[in-house]
């Protein structure tokens, strides 16, 4: 039995004056997989902006590692090995890939040289593009940049909001084999997605939401093959 | 052409002491898309400070403590006057900045009595010197020199540090910067400190041109930098730098000729000629707004 890295009670959160987030509770389990999917407005990006400290949370708890982190700054959710890739990745189109990783690690006082060298293994096109600007990489590279940028810090869990937005169908199934190489190393992985196919295909636990609610959760398997979620989320009729 | 030489110079050396504000309205800029009108005012303050404390201080230890006190009361300005309206809309922080301005002169009113107080003599920059004919004072020569080291130091911190690159980050994106766990709060002190450390140092360069500091003293080169700073292409340091040295020249030179009192309305013009061909400055920043 594996324990429980990050517990939320009860979370609500206001954004843009409505009610995104209506009261939801879930555990997310040490080194898996876990995924919240939905269709665009549901909630998801807010849940995961709160646990990252960017919005204040209305009311409930988050609990990361038995510490509660609710309305903690940032910067400090940083320090505790939380790390979020944003959603449309937001690389610092200045800075080269090489800045762009060392700032991800902008909290660490340790030698960079062997995570850098990590993430470079793990993403080849980033060390032939190590002295360009990030702005001029290709829409996959940019996430692949986002992601190495988010592991630079060391991370206990890496939250990713839409890491399939915008980006071809190959490229797609790249950044999901990332993911599960980034579990392998034992890292754990809160997902949102719209691409519920692949999100399902990947998680090990999925969570459904609607209108700020958690309406269904099961292992990412068994939501795949459920007829409600292939009717609503993954376009098959039937 | 011992004319032509000297006004050379001194157009040189006023452009320096120009980038040296301008530098800090465009750093501040660049951060927080905010005029910080209270930024010549700055400069004023530090010469007035220097009067007071050189008046029973020696020089090497006056000096020192000016740029100290000038530097402490940019980092107090942006916590007490900016800090608290992060997150209103830029037009009221731009109030604050205004208000911070006149605070400022009005402060110094109050010390000075509106009596024109004499700028401290410093010794050895003072002194006169003369260069292909065309007598001046050093400081005329060493400012340009000065100015570029300096340049070229903030270049360095800028380009290769941890600090450096956080800034450039802030400047790009509050939200994401934060992600990466860097204090923005933390990245603007160290820009004003930046800001007000040159404007300090501009403030010994300048004031040495002029018998006496009085409250307005700050209002005129603030604003000749914050055009060079615009010239250049507001929140690039390269530009500001380089539309102060251009404004610099071109007031001295039309300064020696017969229609000197149209010197600062040149300035003006010309900053309006720039902006009509290329409306982001020399070397502005592109907008375009990425998805």
């Amino acid at each position: 039995m594996s324990n429980k890295i990050l517990s939320i009670k009860d979370l609500k959160v206001n954004y843009g004056g409505i009610e995104a987030v209506k009261g939801i509770s879930f555990d997310v389990e040490e080194g898996q997989i876990v995924t919240l999917i939905g269709a665009n407005g549901a909630g998801k990006s807010s849940t995961l902006r709160s646990i990252a400290g960017l919005i204040k949370p209305a009311a409930g708890s988050i609990e990361f590692n038995g510490d509660a982190i609710t309305g903690m700054d940032t910067t400090q959710i940083v320090k505790k090995g939380i790390t979020l890739v944003p959603e449309g990745r937001k690389i610092f189109p200045d800075l080269t890939v090489e800045e762009n990783l060392k700032i991800g690690a902008y909290m660490r006082k340790d030698n960079l040289a062997d995570d850098m060298n990590r993430v470079y293994s793990l993403f080849p096109r980033l060390k032939e593009r190590s002295w360009q600007a990030g702005g001029t990489l290709s829409g996959g590279e940019q996430q692949m940049l986002a992601v190495g940028r988010a592991l630079m810090s060391k991370p206990k869990m890496i939250m990713m909001d839409e890491p399939s937005l915008g980006l071809a169908p190959i490229v797609v199934r790249d950044i999901f084999s990332i993911i599960r190489e980034i579990k392998e190393e034992g890292i754990t992985v809160l997902l949102i997605e719209q691409n519920a196919n692949m999100a399902l295909k990947t998680a090990d636990i999925g969570y459904v939401m609607e209108t700020g609610k958690i309406t269904m959760t099961g292992k990412g398997i068994e939501l795949l093959e459920n007829e409600e979620i292939k009717e609503a989320y993954l376009g098959k009729h039937k | 052409m011992e004319f032509v030489v000297s006004q050379i110079l001194s157009g040189v050396s006023l452009g320096g002491q120009y980038a040296l504000i301008a530098i800090g309205y465009t750093m501040v800029y660049g951060i927080l898309r905010l005029i910080n009108f209270a930024h010549g005012d700055l400069f004023m303050i530090a010469g007035i400070i220097l009067v007071y404390a050189s008046a029973s201080l020696p020089l090497f230890i006056s000096i020192p403590l000016m740029i100290l006190l000038t530097v402490l009361l940019g980092f107090v300005i942006e916590r007490a006057a900016y800090k608290p309206l992060r997150s209103a809309p830029r037009m009221s922080v731009m109030i604050s900045a205004i208000g911070v301005s006149y605070l400022l002169q009005n402060l110094a009113l109050y010390i000075t009595g509106g009596q024109p107080k004499t700028y401290p003599r410093i010794p050895w920059i003072s002194e006169t010197i003369t260069i292909l004919g065309a007598t001046t004072h050093i400081v005329t020569v060493v400012t340009p020199f000065l100015v570029i080291a300096l340049v070229f130091a903030l270049t360095m911190l800028i380009n290769h540090t941890k600090i450096g690159i956080a800034m450039r980050a802030v400047a790009k994106d509050f939200e994401t910067s934060r992600l990466m766990g860097v204090k923005i709060n933390s990245v603007i002190s160290v820009t004003f400190i930046i800001g007000s450390f040159l404007a300090a140092v501009g403030s010994v360069l300048y004031f040495t041109n002029y018998p006496t500091v009085i409250p307005m003293s700050g209002a005129m080169p603030g604003l000749k930098a914050f055009v060079a700073a615009v010239f250049g292409g507001i929140g690039s340091i390269p530009g500001a730098v380089i539309g102060a040295f251009i404004i610099g020249i071109c007031e001295t030179l039309i300064k020696g000729t017969d229609y000197s009192v149209f010197s600062d309305a040149f300035t003006f013009a010309l900053l309006i000629v720039i902006l009509v061909v290329k409306p982001t400055g020399i070397f502005g920043e592109k907008t375009t707004d990425k998805v």
